[in-house]
């Protein structure tokens, strides 16, 4: 499968220019960007330490630029991400992997959630155009220009603080007081209590765009003739649709790289607001204490993600359009 | 125009031209400053403090006036800077086709897949404490991230443009291609134009607040509402129960985003003439006695029935949905 | 040539409007028609003219904003006769595709692109014949495609993967699926080569033979109806303005605008003839001359012809002749001219013109 393959390429070159921009990046600001970090490790550093990062970042060794950038892509392809500054000593490595599930697990969840939903709201709208339904619209675009952050803060305000269903502060991933992690049904329900927030957030703010997404394209394809003759072949109502609504959805999946962006800044300040020990967290956490190699290692882990993610989303297109297997 | 008779259209441009006046006037209208400490902290909304006042005893209302400015500035300026890029680049792509196509449309899928927030955070994280104020360098950086759907979008379109005859045809009489660029295709791309502003300036927008929100540039300068829901948030307001502070700059941020949205909606449908509701409004088809909404498949029978009744033939409402 | 059989389709004063109310336009103006059992009726006239719209209004397929405003479809069924008009949601999609089927015009844009063929022919029968098993619907489908001569590996192709005369035999499988009574075809075979044309014709001929269905054929190709139909009506301006059998209409056309159709095409055989075509271009259907439609741009126009708009009427000077036209010269107290009251029969022509 072609397209796949060149895809595939897409994406590795993607990744090259992610990876290189990450490197080059502190090298164009003013200032040696390792005396930055030490200065706002506030000591805590020793020497061991400081050397790591200097070669990290190819400061002060006498190598040129570029045999620093093949220095930092070896360093990349063995899995060393560098030593994280404020969370010292772990690394960077350890300190993403602790929270990148619970991030790849909420949003993973939400974002399919909000597709399936939105899509088939989309479709039920498209399809009913004219009726009451077409009111959703404006309702769901107000709900998608509310900042992803506000909507939090308003239902955690709500659930939380004024029904006492959840703890309003700190309301983190999971009841930290009373579970530890592991597959106990004690933790797995905190778990699970505590991402509805969150999740219910991120669906919330990101559904407008499936509905009318799929809205629109729904309108189009249902002037294309060959769901008048679903109809002309007296098909039930519900296969009709299907009939439409099969060929509506492929631009929303192949529109999903864009999405996904919005929805992966969206979780971000979500995570944020909610305390949520993710990624998001992490990163926030991490530019608030100019941990500046955790920031490069979080920056990193999350494109990769989204380029898989996107990845999949082209496998999916590929399987339900027959017409890209064939090669012009 | 006729874009002005869509009612979502009208309701974006009014809500709009409101933003657009507190941005003008905003500042010179606030009783005080927005960083001077001019009462008790945490007060309610009261005569003296219409929002109440912060943790710190700021005026929560002269704040809320201030926050409209630089935001409406650098959403537009990003909007222009990306639009402009956008239409350079997309139209030169499915134009000239090939080799500068492969490029550029490589370029612009990278920036496209990208996570923009994230991406935006690391720069800003590396700027010196003068960057991180500037509000022309925060407009242009994230006018980077902003370009690459518009030129997409705009690349296809210049793509379809291209195979039309009239385009040929200037070719063969010996236009030269930035004239033909300039004076046959773009004029057929503006609505695709417009649109695609409105959505980056939108775009824009949403991670400028968010970025002051988390802190990614400087809080306090230049002032705006994402200062305030930075604060808002860092001093729990919400736990505190002074839902003004923190409600008043988030709902002005949704209506502002709303109004953009609603402003292209009508452009979209004015793109794409199907998406409106034309023909047959259930008004006109209830006064001729029939009161299914008109379903595909299923064309409806307005015979005149045995007794005649003299019904009021209903116009045809050409309604925007 | 079939003697006169049962009606299976009776459309009575059917009236079609675009919109409503004083900006209407009217599409179809109080057309009648009479298929039978077993016929082929061949609906002929330029794009324009309203012919598809009848079609698609009668089996209630038309778009938005078409409405029906006035007339009846009798259909006369397995289940005895029925006004299409009086059905409802669910009595209308029981007849359909059972006992009346479709075949529309572009078969790339007819068929769904993201579905195998297979899949396209086993709905229909998984929706109207429930009796039969995964197996057998597809065993049924591999025989449709036999019968309009694809073999059964195709079943799993998908649309794009066919030519275009493949697509328009599996149009033509599809529509025969459950063994209709009416075939409605609207220009099935515009988009093709001739000689593709051809041959699609010819296996139609045959599938009519084998299982007695009657068709509807739109076009606006009036030759090809020649051969093909029984009985032909040529609309114009959303009228129907003449309805006879086709060698009769072919011969001794009735109506002008039929005179000026038959002079716009050449002969390949017999001799040659100054094409004559038609002066002017087909009325804007919103704003039409008062009385006679067409009487703007015809020949033999009087001056009732502007006012009186003339009815479908069996010609008066000849009443006995199974045929129609709605033309004021073929009245009581008008004199028709000579070209149109032709009546040479088969054995007066030498060298034919087909």
């Amino acid at each position: 499968m072609y397209v796949l393959a060149r895809r595939l390429a897409f994406y590795a070159v993607t990744a090259y220019v992610a990876v290189s921009v990450n490197f080059f990046l502190p090298h164009m600001m003013p200032g040696d960007p390792v005396e930055t970090m030490i200065a706002s490790s506030a000591g805590q550093l020793d020497q061991r330490s400081v050397a790591a990062l200097k070669a990290q970042f190819g400061v002060g060794t006498g190598q040129s630029l570029w045999a620093q950038y093949w220095h930092y892509w070896g360093q990349l392809l063995q899995g060393n991400l560098g030593i994280s500054i404020s969370k010292y000593p772990s690394t960077v490595a350890q300190t993403i992997g602790s929270a990148l599930w619970w991030t790849v697990i909420l949003v993973g969840t939400a974002t399919v959630i909000s597709f399936i939903l939105g899509t088939l709201i989309g479709a039920l709208v498209g399809w009913r155009r004219g009726s009451m339904l077409d009111n959703i619209l404006p309702v769901t675009t107000f709900f998608q220009a509310i900042p992803y952050f506000f909507l939090a803060t308003v239902l955690l305000y709500l659930f939380a603080e004024k029904s006492h269903v959840f703890p309003n502060s700190d309301f983190k991933s999971y009841d930290t007081n009373n579970y530890v992690i592991g597959w106990n049904p004690g933790f797995v329900g905190s778990a699970v209590g505590h991402a509805v927030l969150p999740a219910l957030t991120i669906v919330l703010a990101s559904i407008a765009g499936w509905i009318v997404g799929m809205r629109n394209m729904m309108v189009t394809t249902m002037d294309e003739d060959y769901v008048l003759v679903a109809q002309a072949k007296g098909l039930p109502k519900s296969r009709v649709i299907w009939y439409a609504a099969r060929n509506a959805v492929l631009p929303s999946i192949s529109s999903f790289a864009n999405a996904l962006s919005f929805v992966v800044a969206g979780s971000l300040l979500t995570e944020l607001v909610y305390s949520y020990q993710g990624i998001g967290s992490l990163l926030l956490n991490a530019v608030q204490s100019e941990d500046y190699p955790l920031i490069q290692g979080i920056f990193l882990i999350i494109t990769f993600a989204v380029l898989a993610a996107n990845l999949l989303a082209d496998t999916v297109y590929v399987l339900l359009d027959p017409r890209t297997r064939q090669e012009a | 125009m006729r874009i002005l008779r869509n009612r979502k259209t009208l309701a974006g441009l009014i809500l709009l031209a409101v933003f657009v006046f507190l941005a003008v006037f905003g500042p010179t209208l606030a009783p005080y400053p927005a960083l001077e400490i001019v009462g008790n902290p945490w007060e309610g909304p009261s005569g003296a403090h219409w929002f109440g006042t912060t943790q710190e005893g700021y005026d929560v209302w002269s704040q809320f006036l201030n926050g409209d400015r630089a935001i409406l500035i650098i959403s537009f300026l990003s909007g222009i800077i990306a639009t402009v890029l956008s239409v350079v680049i997309g139209v030169a792509a499915g134009y000239f086709g090939g080799l500068a196509d492969n490029f550029l449309s490589m370029l612009a899928n990278i920036f496209l897949v990208l996570p923009a927030l994230p991406f935006l955070i690391v720069i800003n994280s590396y700027l010196p404490a003068g960057g991180k104020s500037s509000t022309a360098l925060m407009a242009a950086i994230i006018s980077l991230t902003g370009w690459a759907w518009g030129a997409r979008v705009l690349r296809s379109q210049t793509l379809s443009l291209r195979k039309r005859d009239f385009v040929d045809a200037a070719g063969i009489i010996g236009e030269r291609s930035w004239r033909i660029i300039a004076f046959e295709v773009v004029p057929n791309l503006v609505p695709v134009i417009a649109s695609s502003f409105l959505f980056t300036t939108l775009y824009a927008m949403g991670t400028y607040v968010a970025l002051t929100f988390v802190g990614a540039v400087d809080v306090n300068t230049p002032w705006s509402w994402g200062s305030m829901l930075f604060w808002a948030q860092g001093d729990q307001a919400a736990a505190s129960g002074a839902w003004v502070w923190f409600a008043a700059p988030g709902v002005a941020v949704a209506l502002l985003g709303t109004s953009l949205a609603l402003l292209n909606f009508g452009i979209d449908e004015f793109i794409n003439p199907r998406l409106k509701a034309a023909g047959l409004t259930r008004k006109g088809l209830r006064a001729a006695g029939l009161h299914h909404r008109q379903t595909l498949g299923l064309t409806p029978v307005l015979r005149p029935s045995a007794a005649p009744v003299a019904a009021q033939p209903a116009e045809i409402i050409e309604e925007t949905v | 040539m079939s003697a006169l059989n049962d009606p299976v389709l009776e459309i009575s004063g059917l009236s079609v409007d675009y919109g409503f109310g004083p900006n209407a336009v009217h599409a179809v103006a109080d057309a009648s028609l009479t298929l039978r059992r077993g016929e082929v009726l061949g609906l002929a006239g330029e794009s324009g003219s309203g012919k598809s719209t009848l079609a698609y209004a009668v089996t209630r397929l038309l778009r938005e904003p078409g409405v029906i405003t006035s007339g009846s479809a009798v259909f006369h069924g397995a289940e005895g006769a029925q006004d299409l008009f009086d059905l409802d949601a669910d009595g209308i999609r029981a007849l359909r595709w059972s006992q009346i089927s479709v075949v529309f015009q572009s078969a790339m844009n007819s068929l769904n692109p993201v579905l195998t063929v297979g899949v396209q022919l086993t709905d229909v029968l998984r929706a109207h014949s429930k009796e039969l098993g995964r197996g057998e619907r597809r065993e049924r489908a591999a025989e449709l495609l036999d019968m309009v001569g694809i073999t059964a590996d195709r079943l799993r192709s998908y649309p794009h993967e066919l030519s275009g005369g493949m697509r328009q035999r599996v149009m033509i499988a599809m529509a025969l699926a459950l063994e209709p009574r009416v075939l409605i075809m609207d220009e099935p075979t515009t988009a093709l080569d001739v000689v593709t044309q051809r041959e699609i014709l010819q296996e139609l001929g045959e599938l009519r033979e084998r299982l007695g269905f009657a068709v509807l054929f739109i076009t606006h190709d009036l030759s090809l109806l020649v051969e093909l139909a029984d009985t032909i009506a040529v609309m114009y301006a959303g009228r129907i303005v003449e309805h006879a059998p086709a060698e009769q209409l072919f011969r001794n056309p009735r109506h002008p605008y039929t005179e000026g159709l038959l002079g716009s095409f050449p002969a390949l055989h017999g001799e040659r003839k100054a094409m004559t075509g038609i002066p002017g271009s087909p009325p804007d259907l919103r704003h039409l001359p008062p009385g006679c439609p067409f009487h703007p741009r015809c020949g033999h126009a009087m001056d009732a012809c502007s006012t009186q708009v003339p009815e479908l009427l069996p010609i008066h000077w000849e009443p006995t002749e199974p045929r129609r036209a709605s033309c004021l010269l073929h009245a009581d107290g008008y004199q028709a001219p000579e070209s149109l009251k032709k009546t040479t029969l088969r054995t007066e022509e030498i060298g034919s013109t087909l």
